[in-house]
């Protein structure tokens, strides 16, 4: 009996060798590339899922119980959705800091993967909005800025302010100002409607509309302040306040000098 | 004489023996204006005015007064496309468009608020020195009238560019409008030809902003200002100066030279600010359209309290006989408002009533002096203030945490109680300030020098103060309060017994002052 390695000069092992190599590369190819067009398969879903799981008993679970059944002081979970779990703790609006008045936006206590896992997990329960995707968010191209600005104005405006600096609601409560706002984050608050926000539907707003909002807040964020200092772009009452202090006082100081004799 | 004089005085002849002007001149140039800076508030009111004709002249060349649908194609990216008045589209071409256009918008906005805060401030300049008394009551009507105009001008320059803020107003105005019993619906008809928003405002609004109410502000300040140059000036009190005399610069060269250099610095200071800052960034509003608002809508600060008095109302209204009477807008809008300008026009009277004063008044009273008429400056100043702010309540909260909610109580419960208040402690302070000026003439100032006596007592040095100043502290007159006896020299009541009591009541309260230091006691104590 030959050695195997008898067979080496055979004529045959040049192209088995070949088809082998071949082989080889291609299930590689096929592997990698599947994990990149798919992050998760079925096992690491679910370990992201049971990571989420980890984290909600541990940080959410006090208020809004084990099983997502909410308490007197926090709603259900049960159905919100993918996108009110990233735009909630995406913003640092949860874990709250203070309930007194209105839940108010601050650095996110998770990162983006704990923020993903715990979204995961929230919506494996059941099912809700899903955080729109990057193609569903790119508003530079299905947007249009002067149709998201008339949209603005009629939905947006008589709380948030007309350049979407924020303004007052009842009782201390406020509509938060949309500068520096994350294009997912404003579009997952138009579909889930957080606090006292409305909940625009694609029957309202449809996706492009909501691009197009999108668009003009983002170019109102962009804009520069085409007549000086801006004063906030709250209106005449900074306006009202600078004449009196820096325009009435400047010409009475000049008046005092001008009316001063000479000692 | 040189070659020049001669030329010159050939001219002034020629003048003269055509229309007699040397007498008059003669005379204007010797005109004598006394000096204060308080003075000057009267003159920052009348510069603003000509910068305001001048900045507005210029925008009229570009403004389109037309409620005419147009499709905006101008250079602002995210209004283009859009439907608007032509109204708004020009105002926007003169911001982007026009050479300067934006400067000259924002050198005219910046200088109608300058000119209101300026008529406020020399109305209390006004007010707190009595410069109102007889023989200047007209012209204090006037200086009112000229006030409420610029309510009134001020309110349509911001209706204007038709953006969505200046839409809201109108809104607001209309609303108000349509409060007056009865007839209120058919006046906003007739005002804005038809059911707001109408087509017709803004081509009204126009004639009303740029030709008849800048007449009427002309010729009531020309008056205003030639009444001041015939009654003349008043002053303050001092060594020299008495009710007959005006001591002061004359008019050139020293005064003429500070005035017209004011001019400049008035201007200057308006164009820097409209370099500088923005006001009423209309591109950010959008155009108006009625179903649209945006929050933290607001007025200019000069209707700001009006505002803040209609957010407190509380929300009564009646229905009677087919008719809605608004009491929400109706009190707060029209009829307090119409109260506080009625009791302002007329208080010189009113004051001079209580007082039995017909004499006249060149020389101003120190506030202090005046108790009553000071606190009661002092309470009209915290009821506007009160109202402002709660005129920017929404801004308040969101930028201090508060809540609208509560800012509104705060300020309908202190809009009755703070204004009194005010009233007492202002007067309080008066007399306090009296009394320390009676100290100063008879104890002289502290000198902070304390001196060990032989016995081994301390005692502070004194210095007594210039004669100049005793005199400024002591040359007031202080009236004795209204004697009116109830019933005349054969017993018999006199007519009118209420309205008299009121008017002794009010005339004691006047009346109430620390004497001052009187000739013979202070020669007694300066024998001492």
């Amino acid at each position: 009996m030959r050695h195997i390695s008898g067979y080496r000069n055979h004529k045959g092992v040049a192209p088995l060798l070949l088809v082998i190599a071949l082989f080889g590369i291609g299930t590689t190819f096929n592997v990698a590339s599947a994990s990149i067009k798919e992050p998760m398969n079925a096992s690491a879903r679910s370990a992201q899922i049971e990571e989420g799981k980890q984290i909600f008993l541990k940080g959410c679970s006090t208020c809004h119980g084990l099983n997502l059944e909410g308490s007197a002081i926090a709603p259900a979970l049960m159905g919100v959705g993918a996108a009110s779990v990233d735009f909630q703790v995406g913003t640092g609006r949860m874990p709250v800091a203070d309930m007194s008045v209105q839940i108010a936006r601050k650095d996110p206590v998770y990162n983006e993967e704990e923020v993903a896992a715990l979204a995961a997990y929230v919506a494996s329960l059941a099912p809700g909005p899903a955080i729109p995707t990057a193609e569903q968010l790119n508003y530079e191209r299905d947007g249009s800025t002067a149709e998201g600005g008339e949209l603005f104005r009629n939905n947006c405006a008589m709380c948030h302010n007309f350049a979407a600096q924020g303004g007052a609601l009842t009782q201390g409560k406020y509509a938060p100002t949309l500068m520096g706002v994350q294009v997912h984050h404003i579009y997952e608050a138009l579909i889930t409607g957080p606090q006292s926000m409305p909940v625009f539907n694609d029957k309202t707003l449809t996706p492009e509309e909501k691009l197009s909002v999108i668009k003009w807040i983002k170019a109102a964020e962009a804009e520069p302040n085409l007549g000086g200092a801006s004063l906030g772009r709250t209106g005449p009452v900074a306006e009202g306040l600078l004449v009196w202090v820096l325009g009435l006082g400047a010409l009475i100081a000049v008046a005092v000098w001008l009316t001063s004799r000479a000692r | 004489m040189t070659m020049i004089e001669k030329k010159v005085g050939s001219a002034a002849n020629f003048v003269d023996e055509r229309l007699g002007a040397a007498g008059w001149v003669k005379k204007s140039l010797n005109k004598v204006f006394p000096d204060h800076w308080t003075f000057m508030f009267g003159e920052i009111c009348m510069y603003s005015f000509v910068i305001l004709l001048l900045s507005g002249t210029f925008l009229t060349f570009w403004y389109d007064p037309s409620q005419r649908d147009v499709v905006y194609e101008g250079v602002y990216q995210p209004l283009k496309g859009i439907t608007m008045s032509a109204a708004y589209a020009s105002s926007l071409d003169i911001s982007f468009e026009v050479r300067g256009g934006l400067l000259m918008r924002q050198i005219h906005h910046w200088s109608a608020n300058i000119f209101m805060a300026a008529i406020v401030a020399h109305l209390l300049r006004v007010f707190f020195t009595g410069a109102f008394r007889k023989p200047r009551e007209f012209n204090w009507i006037l200086g009112i009238l000229l006030l409420t105009l610029g309510l009134v001008e001020g309110l349509l320059g911001y209706s204007l560019p038709d953006d969505l803020l200046s839409g809201t107003g109108l809104r607001i105005t209309s609303a108000i409008i349509q409060a007056v019993p009865l007839v209120g619906t058919y006046l906003t008809f007739f005002l804005f030809g038809g059911a707001f928003p109408g087509v017709g405002f803004i081509p009204r609004i126009f004639t009303l902003h740029i030709l008849i109410l800048p007449g009427i502000f002309l010729a009531l300040i020309t008056v205003h200002v030639m009444l001041v140059w015939y009654q003349k000036h008043t002053q303050f009190p001092g060594p020299g100066k008495t009710e007959k005399n005006v001591v002061g610069h004359p008019i050139l060269p020293v005064y003429m030279a500070k005035a017209g250099g004011f001019f400049f610095i008035v201007f200057g200071v308006t164009a820097f600010l409209a370099a500088v800052a923005s006001i009423n960034p209309i591109w950010l509003y959008g155009p108006y359209t009625p179903g649209q608002i945006s929050a933290g809508s607001q007025p200019d600060w000069y209707m700001g309290w009006l505002d803040g008095l209609v957010r407190m109302a509380p929300p009564w209204e009646t229905h009677a006989f087919g008719h809605t009477i608004s009491w929400n807008i109706l009190i707060p809008a029209l009829i307090v408002p119409g109260i506080i300008f009625t009791a302002m026009a007329f208080y010189p009277f009113i004051e001079s009533w209580i007082t039995g004063d017909k004499r006249e008044h060149h020389l101003l009273d120190r506030p202090r002096n005046v108790p009553n008429r000071t606190a009661l400056g002092v309470m009209s100043i915290t009821f506007v203030l009160i109202c402002l702010i709660n005129g920017g309540n929404d801004i308040l909260a969101t930028h201090f945490d508060l809540s609208i909610n509560q800012i509104m109580w705060a300020s309908r419960i202190s809009v009755f109680i703070l204004p009194p208040i005010a009233f007492v402690i202002t007067k309080r302070l008066c007399l306090s300030l009296q009394r320390a000026d009676r100290d100063l003439v008879l104890h002289g100032m502290e000198t902070g020098r304390l001196v060990r006596m032989g016995s081994g007592e301390f005692v502070e040095v004194h210095e007594p103060i210039s004669a100049e100043k005793r005199f400024i502290l002591t040359s007031h007159q202080q009236a004795a309060a209204l004697e009116l006896p109830a019933s005349d020299a054969r017993g018999v009541r006199r007519p009118g017994a209420l309205k008299n009591k009121l008017r002794l009541r009010l005339s004691k309260a006047h009346a109430v002052a620390i004497p001052k230091v009187s000739a013979q006691e202070f020669k007694e104590i300066e024998h001492h």
